[in-house]
């Protein structure tokens, strides 16, 4: 316990250039994630995160075996090609078949997962494959994160961002009204794109921080906790934003901080479920506590009503 | 490359994955016709917890512990989602999110808590263990089961006793249950699954049906994941349903098709994984993944290839009727014969391009117009009868449209330009006998049939 104490207290102080960098990384990924979730889930496409997630790992073995060794910027274009074909096969299927968008997500999940082990598996044969760390982009592994995979990281954090904050009043428009966006001249369909590229980037760039399966509980968990404390689009951005950092950071420094479990072989807690469990803690402590919106809240206001008609 | 001989142990992995195929795709069906699909998605990540929970509590890998504790996280997962949904007010789908993302986070958690002390490790849940199937086998037949030296695979074949691997038994006991729940409630299911308004006024509680399919899913989930790990179970529930959605709009044809589908892609991809020397469960999924791609693209009635032939042969037909109705206006027009057309004039008249070019090219070749490219072209006695039934068309709905609604007569053209070609015979008889079939509104004569 005595160490865990210090260890909280080294990461508090920042002293540690390792953790200054982990920070970094996952702390503005949740930032942008929380924010850019939020469309994707008032577009009804929070699932599209998970399904491209799943198909980043074969983007990333494909790298790999292109590549022939560890290199975080072509595992991150990988998985973003495959990411973002991923998403086109899906809204082909939507548009071209009975088959509905469900079913879509269900099987770009299965095959291209599948797709992803099965190379996977055959890297981890080569020789030197055992070292390409590929199972650390399954359940996230924020600890081996570099100061260049941070700064890569922060920056498409800070770019997508920076899309959100120039295209704000046209996002607000597609989500709530599509025909009146659609009045004003603005390109919806383009729009609707420039969402799912960011769906696109925020999840591709969280993988290395909370893994293939989870990555996408960054993008819908803080918009939904946020939603329990507003009706407004920009307090809601700016909570979710929060609840993301929050999220990210609070699990990064678990992470970093916890004693290994008893027994393990010094393979320490996985930042991933730590993350995302901190995200779901918000939410739940949201869905409870939040004035008006909240459990409680609401059974107050109930009980009001028949005592005092 | 050439593919190596498969021992028994291979024949026993590739029985395992065909029955949990089996019952996956079939069961798969009706996620998929109810827009559930990713429920399985959803509880084969959150039986995670469950599995951990039920190991701290009985300190055993124990399967009748471990599922008891899967199967209650995974109907938990569909209540779950139903609360978050209603407590968050969020649109389904990200409540689903919400809850299998944190339950599978707390079961990775729980399992790396426990994990020293039991070999199972979040990796094997997600891609199963279908290789080490042969190397747990229970005896049927036979006395010797005790004697340990015979786990090794292809040992047992020369023996009296039977041994068969025991995920093959829970798979098999697997596949028969989906099999027998589907039989019995087939019916039930069809309704509940297309309209469930119907099935509840028909006093089917689509309620009790609807949980009926949840357990068989989350048991089909749970007794799966651990031979073959969850993403097959994914690929499996949701790919080959959808796959047979493609090729066939009969739900007992659909389920059939669907489990057959299954089996199929377990075999292929279990043979392409040895020969490749790769995951079996994830070549699996790849194959169960391939086939949806080339049932999407070349499916005869729904793949994008049929679609395109059927609107390309559509269009192709009505650019020669349109040919066919110009020619005949010109021939009827016409005092001298034969009242002919530019070829380019037609061309011009008809669609611009590729298509009134071919159009006149099959005219021709069929023997209905006359003349050569870039002459005049003109009706032949047979084409002039096969004109004279799309004029007759066009005319009669113009006859139809005048007397029935208040339009003037310089609006009747455009629609009936378009309805000729679809009205069949019995339908310009039954006009014809409603409006009569002697003049159109314009006062030029109806060709006779």
């Amino acid at each position: 316990m005595d160490t865990f104490l210090t260890d909280l207290a080294r990461l508090l102080s920042l002293q540690d250039a390792n953790t200054r960098t982990v920070l970094l990384g996952t702390g503005t990924l949740g930032l942008a994630a929380g924010v850019v979730g939020c469309f994707a889930t008032l577009r009804r496409r929070a699932l599209l995160g998970d399904a491209i997630a799943h198909a980043a790992l074969p983007g990333i073995c494909l790298a790999f075996l292109v590549v022939g060794s560890r290199s975080f910027p072509a595992f991150m274009l990988g998985a973003l090609i495959l990411g973002a074909f991923s998403a086109g096969v899906i809204a082909m299927v939507r548009a071209y078949t009975r088959v509905k968008e469900d079913a879509a997500i269900g099987i770009v999940i299965g095959s291209f997962f599948g797709l992803g082990v099965v190379l996977s598996s055959m890297i981890q044969k080569r020789p030197g494959g055992a070292v390409a760390g590929l199972d650390g982009f399954i359940f996230g592994k924020a600890a081996s994160m570099t100061s260049a995979d941070a700064i890569a990281t922060s920056l498409v954090a800070g770019a997508c961002l920076l899309v959100v904050a120039a295209l704000y009043k046209e996002f607000k428009a597609l989500c709530f009204d599509r025909e009146f966006a659609a009045s004003q001249g603005w390109p919806a369909v383009a729009l609707d794109l420039i969402i799912m590229a960011l769906v696109c980037a925020c999840t591709v760039a969280g993988l290395p921080a909370v893994g293939v399966v989870m990555v996408v509980a960054l993008l819908i968990i803080p918009g939904a906790a946020a939603r329990c404390w507003t009706d407004r689009l920009g307090v809601m951005l700016l909570l979710a934003g929060l609840f993301g950092l929050g999220a990210a950071v609070i699990g990064a420094a678990l992470s970093a901080t916890l004693p290994a479990p008893p027994g393990s072989l010094s393979r320490g807690w996985p930042t991933g479920p730590l993350i995302v469990l901190s995200a779901a803690a918000a939410f739940l402590f949201s869905a409870v506590f939040a004035p008006r919106r909240g459990l409680i809240a609401r059974l107050l206001a109930h009980r009001t009503e028949i005592v005092a008609p | 490359m050439t593919a190596p001989d498969l021992t028994s142990g291979d024949l026993w992995t590739i029985a395992v994955a065909v029955c949990c195929s089996v019952a996956c795709g079939t069961i798969g069906c009706f996620l998929v016709l109810r827009r559930l699909s990713l429920l399985g998605d959803a509880i084969s990540h959150a039986v995670l917890p469950g599995i951990a929970v039920a190991f701290m509590l009985t300190g055993s890998r124990e399967p009748w512990a471990m599922l008891g504790g899967a199967l209650a996280i995974g109907l938990l997962t569909a209540g779950l989602a139903t609360g978050v949904r209603r407590l968050g007010r969020l649109p389904e789908d990200a409540a689903l999110g919400v809850v299998f993302t944190s339950l599978f986070a707390l079961g990775v958690l729980l399992i790396t808590w426990v994990a020293p002390s039991i070999d199972l490790d979040p990796g094997c849940v997600l891609y199963g263990l279908l290789e080490f199937v042969p190397l747990d086998m229970v005896t049927l037949i036979g006395a010797d089961a005790a004697d340990s030296a015979r786990i090794a695979p292809g040992q047992f074949a020369a023996t009296p006793t039977l041994e068969v691997p025991r995920a093959l038994l829970w798979q098999a006991g697997l596949m028969l249950g989906n099999l027998t729940l589907i039989t019995v409630i087939f019916k039930e299911l069809r309704i509940a699954s297309f309209d469930a308004a119907l099935a509840t006024t028909m006093g089917l509680s689509a309620a009790v049906v609807h949980g009926l399919m949840l357990t068989s899913v989350a048991a089909t989930t749970v007794i799966s994941f651990e031979a073959v790990g969850s993403i097959l179970v994914v690929a499996m529930l949701v790919a080959p349903g959808a796959t047979a959605q493609l090729l066939t709009d009969r739900l007992g044809r659909m389920v059939m098709l669907s489990g057959v589908l299954g089996a199929s892609a377990a075999i292929i991809g279990y043979l392409l994984a040895v020969w490749l020397d790769a995951s079996a469960s994830g070549m699996i999924s790849v194959v169960a993944g391939s086939q949806f791609a080339v049932a999407a693209v070349a499916a005869p009635r729904y793949g994008v290839v049929g679609k395109l032939i059927r609107n390309a042969r559509l269009s192709q037909r009505i650019a020669r009727e349109d040919v066919l109705g110009l020619l005949y206006r010109v021939h009827e027009s016409g005092d001298s014969r034969p009242a002919s057309l530019p070829h380019a004039q037609v061309l011009r008249a008809v669609a611009p391009g590729f298509r009134s070019r071919l159009a006149c090219w099959q005219l021709r070749a069929a023997g209905l117009i006359q003349g050569m490219s870039g002459d005049e072209l003109s009706l032949t006695p047979k084409g002039v009868e096969q004109a004279a039934q799309v004029i007759r068309a066009h005319r009669l709905w113009e006859t139809f449209l005048s007397r029935n609604l208040p339009l003037p007569l310089d609006h009747l053209h455009e629609p009936s330009e378009r309805l000729e070609h679809f009205l069949t015979p019995e339908i310009q008889a039954k006009i014809a006998a409603e409006v009569g079939d002697r003049s159109d509104p314009h006062g030029k004569q109806i060709p006779s049939p």
